[in-house]
């Protein structure tokens, strides 16, 4: 019903729109037919099946593979792997499980699972950090099978705790264990056969989450977009369109579009209109390139071969929870009565601990901007620094005369870390109690000792802090367009958005400073001229009048 | 200078007052949102002020081509032909004669309205200034398209934008003179009066 009510009241709207344009003023006259077009465009962008209804053609539950009692979880697995018996493969290649980056070479290994490092957790893949695991599958790539809930099962069921209940039921044996472990197979069947796309919150699991708590590394990403209002993520909102990941983020052979790393997101900037078969991961995927429609539309559509759609419509990002701006390593290890402890803000957070240092967490935070064209460099634990400057771990790559680059969003993590005083290199650690890591011991060399080894890396015993730089690229939480970043804050003079933008001539900001002062200089020059006439000029008549009377 | 007049001439048609009133009003309006769009004060706010200059720039184009059409089929081009004769003259009084209380030695007729000086200063405003205004404005709005028309090679939106600032700046010196000789007829507003009405007072001299 729905969506033909839509349909029949845009085509009222477009049928109205030429009486309304025909009222308003003749130079705008062109725009209003325009803007009937965008408005009635959404319900064909609408999807065939509404959001959240199944886009599959496999009802799981009538499935006679499902139809059995699963003794563990590779029992689980291998049967959904009996009918997708491509997926192990593809999701085994994907970079969910590789961590690395296509654009790696033998000796430079790209990404989380390569030669990488951030400034977070500086751990690698080498390292055996074992809590990474939880969202790091395949971390270290050991001979382990994939976990198909994660991310397509039901999120209210834990199989986790069901399959170990299963297997330890299973093997006590007695009757009534047995009894249970039935029991249990009956709920775990159920569930199995609820299989769906992935959610905002199945993604979210991991994503919301990211340098260990909640908004902590990505501040556009928190457990607020579970649940997002249109305030928040415009796409997202529950209270409007409601899109999940998995609208713009499209998956083949379960490799999941959007990733900017060393290869952008999407190499082109085409709209579906122009290809229907290409990717949705960008804004012009849908939004085409000229997507304004309404008052200063012509002007603002000229921008988008300048700056990216983000760079206004995101103009704050972490707006609802805080998110971490800056830890500083170099102040852990201090302890109270001998033991370690935790200082924390109104908002819960964190700001020092004694096993990780001193954090700064922001909220609403205005992002910095660079030329970005989709491709990041980072830096790895082989690389030799220059302590004496701040480093950056991540750079994003472009600049004004790569045709294919924008002025784009980005939130900047800073960090002061340790880095090996002789050979030049950041260092790596191992961190958690369990693997005697720095969290046990608070002791560091040790720690380093340990996290060099794992990487193949010498660590000379002397080591220091170095300031460095992390750049995350900003694209979700999109506000509504009311809430879009106003010309003036970049068109202005002084301490604009665009400040250290370099390369492109800002209107506003921008002047040639010789011809400025010379214009003036002329015009003061004009003032001067005109006032001197007229005061001449009265002299003149004064002396003529008293000549006159004398 | 204070004896009475002793008879008027009809010099501007009332569609030459209502274009030269409505220049003026697009000429102060692009002064004041250029000059705010270039950064150099607050009044409108960015958007307002680029908005405005944008629209009133089209549409001062438009109204400055049925201008030419006009002076084309009226004839009135003539008004604009230049020569040097009593040039000098026009110029010595400027400098000199206007504080000796001599007389304008151009009195102004229907068939020339303007002076020698005149007849450059506007010539060279309607042919070269006020287009190179025009033309480099457009330039700046059109800045997207300068790639598809192939032209994005031979400009850059630096130097275009440096030299429509350049031009603004001589179009408001031409405006700060052209407003002060106003006031230098028999009366201080002579002249706008004429501009108003039509008609400017005449003096035996």
């Amino acid at each position: 019903m729905r969506p033909s009510l839509v349909i029949v009241l845009a085509s009222l709207f477009v049928s109205l729109q030429p009486a309304v344009a025909g009222a308003s003023t003749a130079s705008a006259g062109a725009e209003p037919a325009v803007a009937a077009e965008a408005h009635a465009a959404p319900p064909a962008a609408k999807p065939a099946a509404q959001p959240n209804a199944p886009w599959v053609t496999v009802d799981h539950s009538k499935l006679e593979a499902l139809q059995k009692n699963f003794t563990s979880a590779k029992d689980l697995t291998d049967t959904c792997l009996s009918c997708h018996n491509k997926t192990l493969d593809q999701f085994q290649h994907s970079i969910h499980w590789t961590w690395r980056a296509p654009s790696s070479t033998k000796d430079r290994i790209v990404g989380k699972g390569g030669d990488s490092i951030n400034n977070f957790c500086v751990s690698t893949n080498y390292m055996h950090d074992h809590e990474c695991l939880d969202c790091h599958i395949g971390w270290d790539r050991k001979p382990v099978t994939i976990n198909c809930m994660n991310c397509h099962g039901d999120l209210s069921f834990n199989y986790e705790e069901a399959v170990e209940d299963i297997e330890a039921f299973l093997e006590e044996g007695d009757e009534e264990s047995l009894e249970m472990a039935h029991d249990v197979q009956q709920d775990l069947k159920a569930a199995a056969q609820r299989i769906q796309l992935p959610t905002r919150k199945h993604c979210g699991s991991c994503h919301f989450y990211g340098g260990g708590w909640e908004a902590t590394k990505h501040g556009d990403l928190d457990k607020s977009l579970g649940t997002p209002t249109k305030e928040l993520d415009v796409h997202m909102g529950i209270d409007g369109q409601n899109f999940q990941c998995t609208r713009c983020h499209t998956t083949k052979d379960h490799k999941i579009a959007g990733r900017m790393y060393s290869i952008p997101a999407a190499t082109t900037r085409e709209s579906l209109i122009e290809n229907d078969l290409g990717t949705r991961i960008t804004c012009v995927s849908c939004h085409t390139d000229k997507p304004h429609t309404s008052g200063f539309a012509n002007k603002l559509n000229d921008h988008t071969d300048v700056v990216a759609c983000q760079a206004c419509h995101i103009p704050t990002f972490a707006r609802k929870r805080s998110t971490q701006m800056d830890w500083d390593y170099s102040t852990s290890g201090k302890t109270r009565d001998g033991k370690k402890y935790v200082v924390k803000d109104a908002d819960g957070r964190p700001v020092y601990m004694s096993i990780k240092g001193s954090f700064v967490w922001k909220k609403n935070v205005k992002p910095e901007y660079f030329w970005f064209n989709g491709s990041i460099h980072n830096m790895t634990f082989k690389d030799v620094i220059d302590p004496d400057q701040t480093v950056w771990l991540s750079r994003p790559l472009g600049g004004p005369h790569d045709k294919n680059s924008r002025i784009f969003p980005f939130k900047v993590h800073r960090c002061n870390q340790a880095y090996d005083k002789v050979y030049k290199t950041l260092l790596t650690a191992i961190y958690t109690e369990e693997d005697g890591g720095y969290w046990d011991t608070l002791d560091w060399p040790k720690a380093f000792a340990m996290g060099q080894k794992d990487v193949g890396m010498p660590f000379s015993g002397k080591f220091g802090y170095v300031r460095t730089k992390y750049v995350l690229p900003t694209t979700h939480m999109v506000a509504p367009k009311e809430q879009a970043v106003k010309c003036a804050e970049c068109h202005t003079r002084n301490n604009g958005r665009m400040a250290k933008i370099a390369g492109v001539y800002i209107p506003g900001r921008d002047g040639h400073h010789l011809v400025n002062a010379l214009g003036l200089l002329l015009i003061l020059g004009c003032l001067a001229g005109v006032c001197g006439h007229a005061l001449i000029r009265c002299i003149g008549a004064i002396i003529r009048r008293s000549k006159s009377v004398g | 200078m204070s004896e009475k007049p002793t008879g008027r001439i009809y010099l501007f048609t009332k569609y030459e007052r209502l274009w030269h009133w409505l220049q003026m009003a697009i000429i102060f309006t692009l002064l004041l949102t250029g000059f705010e769009a270039a950064g150099r004060f607050k009044l409108f706010g960015y958007e307002g002020a680029a908005y405005l200059h944008n629209r009133v720039g089209l549409f001062w184009v438009i109204a400055f081509l049925v201008f030419l059409f006009w002076i084309v089929t009226t004839g009135e081009w003539k008004q604009y032909i230049p020569t040097t004769k009593n040039l000098f003259d026009v110029v010595i009084y400027y400098i000199y004669g206007i504080f000796a209380g001599h007389s304008h030695p151009f009195p102004k007729t229907k068939e020339a309205k303007h002076n020698p000086l005149q007849r450059f200063t506007y010539l060279a405003l309607a042919t070269l200034l006020l287009p190179f205004q025009m033309a480099t404005g457009l330039l700046y709005w059109s800045y997207n398209s300068w790639e598809a028309w192939g032209i994005d090679k031979y400009l850059s939106l630096k130097w275009l934008a440096t030299v429509h600032v350049a031009g603004a700046f001589a179009i408001l010196a031409f405006v700060i003179i052209h407003v002060y000789m106003t006031t230098t007829g028999h009366t201080v507003f002579g002249y706008i009066k004429g501009m108003i009405t039509g008609w400017e007072d005449t003096y035996d001299d």
